[in-house]
């Protein structure tokens, strides 16, 4: 089925397995395909490659989710901070030197022991890109946008996370440009732990609510 | 347009599959394909509506048949296309035969970071006041434009509460056509997710930023399905 390949073909050949005779000779297809479309628009003088280079290199190497594991351990470490947050997220996160291009107009969401929220993007992959980067294929992919807003403790079971049946699962659809963040439950055995310790348990998934912040060593052995 | 993007409650499409330690990119293509859309989009000839538009007016079958990256390079060789910056013969065979169109320079190297920075805020003020306020009882509108929407199908002619009033944002539906930005409150709506989906769902409620357009009040008694 088409679909079912849609979202395999998401995951790229690292699990396609599945007798694509046509698979390899499409993804060089697509290689020279771009490379000719490049050259083309670089010779029009539409595109600098140096400024493709550049833009390459910056969401590769320098925007990703250790942005916004930094303000979760900030929000976590600092009352005044976090109610920043959660006022004035755009505000709050810009002045830790985040901001910009797909993070303009920002909203945070504070999950509790009776609360969880978990975003998608139903209809393409609008995604906090000044604190998580780009997103991972998986979100971007049919499965989860067609599943999220129906079903997300199926989801979230996927994802290895169970959450008790009192807790109320709020999905929120980025439908606009508003860019959500999910302020996830700080983990207990953490009391006086510092901003940077507290950021090394903070995971992508739990910024994006298809996981939980990670469990103290101390917490994992009790 | 109710196109195969809108994909909210669609059943079918199997389990969601993280990949561990899942790199940026898969190929070199994808990079360049990523950096060609962020270049050719800041010569501002087109919008963010109308890029968005392009990719997801793919035809169904193409549209689900495709990688991300995939969608973003037919999205963007349509868009190039129809503003007459390219030509068939040209993207058929790579050499150049017209000359460039008359567009601002390319964006330079040492620009980018200042670029992405900056951002582009699509808030815009509105003299007109907002319609609705925190708590008010909407409704969705029952709208199948087959042009340009961000109002999923699995929302529309649904009873919902207003939980954020956003500030006025350039409307999508018109600024996709190309029709202007004509900016619109931005509203952040609540759904009880039964009303949605009746017992066949997991989740408490969703949450959507809705448009004003998209928007009717249920507050003066017309609604006998709700309390």
């Amino acid at each position: 089925m088409s679909g079912e390949r849609a979202s395999d073909r998401d995951g790229h050949e690292h699990d396609d397995h599945h007798g694509h005779a046509g698979a390899g000779s499409e993804l060089s297809e697509m290689d020279l395909r771009v490379r000719a479309l490049e050259s083309l628009l670089v010779e029009k003088g539409y595109v600098d490659p140096k400024a493709l280079d550049a833009l390459i290199e910056t969401y590769e190497t320098k925007v990703g989710p250790r942005n916004g594991a930094r303000v979760v351990a900030k929000a976590w470490a600092d009352p005044k901070y976090r109610e920043w947050l959660l006022e004035d997220a755009t505000a709050a996160i810009a002045s830790l030197g985040y901001s910009g291009r797909q993070g303009e107009h920002m909203v945070a969401l504070e999950n509790t022991q009776r609360l969880h929220n978990m975003v998608v993007c139903t209809l393409c992959s609008c995604y906090p890109w000044p604190v998580l980067g780009l997103p991972p294929v998986w979100y971007k992919s049919a499965p989860y946008r067609s599943r999220a807003v129906i079903d997300p403790r199926g989801v979230l079971a996927e994802f290895g996370v169970k959450l008790g049946e009192e807790v109320e699962v709020r999905v929120w659809d980025s439908t606009a440009e508003i860019r959500y963040l999910v302020l996830p439950l700080r983990p207990v055995g953490t009391d006086g732990w510092t901003e940077d310790q507290l950021a090394a348990l903070v995971t992508r998934d739990s910024m994006i609510g298809t996981g939980l912040a990670k469990v103290p060593e101390s917490e994992m052995l009790r | 347009m109710n196109g195969v993007h809108d994909m909210g409650g669609m059943q079918g499409f199997g389990p969601v599959a993280p990949e561990a330690d899942e790199p940026r990119f898969h190929h070199e293509w994808e990079r360049r394909a990523f950096a060609l859309n962020l270049g050719m989009g800041a010569l501002a000839q087109w919008n963010l509506d109308q890029l968005r538009s392009a990719r997801e007016s793919l035809p169904p079958a193409q549209y689900l048949a495709s990688s991300y990256y995939q969608i973003w390079v037919e999205g963007l060789i349509r868009l190039m296309l129809e503003h007459g910056l390219v030509t068939p013969q040209e993207l058929a065979d790579g050499k150049l035969r017209d000359a460039a169109l008359p567009v601002p320079a390319a964006l330079k190297a040492d620009a980018v970071a200042a670029t992405l920075a900056r951002g582009s805020s699509v808030e815009r003020t509105l003299a007109r006041k907002a319609l609705f306020a925190v708590g008010d009882r909407v409704r969705t509108r029952n709208i199948n434009p087959a042009s340009h929407t961000r109002l999923p199908r699995y929302c529309r002619g649904k009873p919902g509460t207003i939980v954020r009033v956003h500030g006025a944002h350039v409307f999508p539906d018109s600024n996709a056509l190309g029709a202007g930005e004509q900016p619109q409150w931005l509203y952040t709506v609540r759904f009880e997710a039964a009303e949605l989906w009746g017992p066949d769902t997991t989740a408490t409620t969703v949450n959507v930023d809705c448009w004003e357009p998209y928007l009717e009040s249920r507050s003066s008694g017309n609604d006998p399905a709700s309390p």
